[in-house]
């Protein structure tokens, strides 16, 4: 019962979405007033080629510095793991 | 466990190469395609096939884990200090304070498609080299803890 259930829910969803998606034609509506200012802008603020590294580290520094910090978090959290597993096995063998 | 002589040559060739074009990719992170986490990934590559080629005790020498946490911590505190200057200067965070200055990676650049420069940029490869230094500590590190939790009863 729960299985025809999930299934019906599963169909209903993606008709929905279906619908949903068929309304809009591809690249429309167009937003390209952020992309313009990088484009016409960038070389000139930042004085750099590299667009996207314009946009990574100065347009949008805190998402950068964001990221470094998961990646540091990231390491630390392996580091404690691992630590504690290599730390237990020694105490076994000793 | 430990690779055969043929597998550790070709790693001992390999390394400075690959080391070198990380540096390579980092250090050209705002002219060509890649940057700082880019380029990271590819010198902890280079770490990563040592430490397969070798055993862990043999590797234990060369890299070292207390180095590899202090090299992350730095690039961290690096990029996080070379935005925090800017509000010393008075200005906003992340402001970039060295772009068309004429100082270090002061140069300016025409508008359209040009060949490039190394020395413009602003702090954007200060930024790079920050990050390329935390990512390749990070990788590293995480590739050694992750060896040395394989059980030794397999040599």
């Amino acid at each position: 019962m729960r299985r025809e259930l999930s299934v019906l829910i599963m169909i209903i969803l993606a008709i929905f979405l279906f619908i949903m998606a068929a309304g809009f034609t591809f690249g429309s509506p167009l937003e390209t007033d952020m992309d313009d200012y990088f484009i016409m802008n960038g070389q000139e603020q930042i004085a750099t080629n590299n667009i996207v590294t314009t946009i990574v580290f100065d347009y949008r520094g805190f998402d950068t510095l964001g990221e470094s910090t998961v990646l540091f978090t990231a390491v630390i959290g392996v580091a404690l793991m691992f630590r504690m597993i290599v730390r237990g096995d020694s105490d076994e063998n000793e | 466990m430990r690779m055969s002589k043929i597998v550790r040559f070709c790693a001992d060739m390999l390394y400075p190469a690959i080391v070198i074009f990380g540096l390579y990719v980092i250090m050209h992170g705002h002219i060509t395609p890649g940057g700082g986490f880019q380029g990271g990934a590819v010198v902890a590559t280079a770490a990563a096939l040592v430490i397969v080629a070798y055993s862990y005790e043999e590797i234990q020498g060369m890299l070292s884990k207390f180095l590899l946490q202090i090299q992350e911590s730095a690039g961290l505190v690096m990029f996080a200090g070379v935005a925090l200057i800017a509000i010393g200067l008075g200005t906003t965070f992340f402001y970039n304070y060295l772009a068309n200055s004429g100082l270090l990676f002061g140069m300016s650049v025409p508008f359209g498609p040009n060949p490039g420069e190394l020395n413009t940029g602003g702090f954007l490869p200060l930024m790079n080299i920050a990050v390329g230094i935390e990512v390749w500590g990070g990788l590293a590190i995480v590739i050694l803890y992750l060896l040395s939790g394989i059980p030794k009863e397999g040599t």
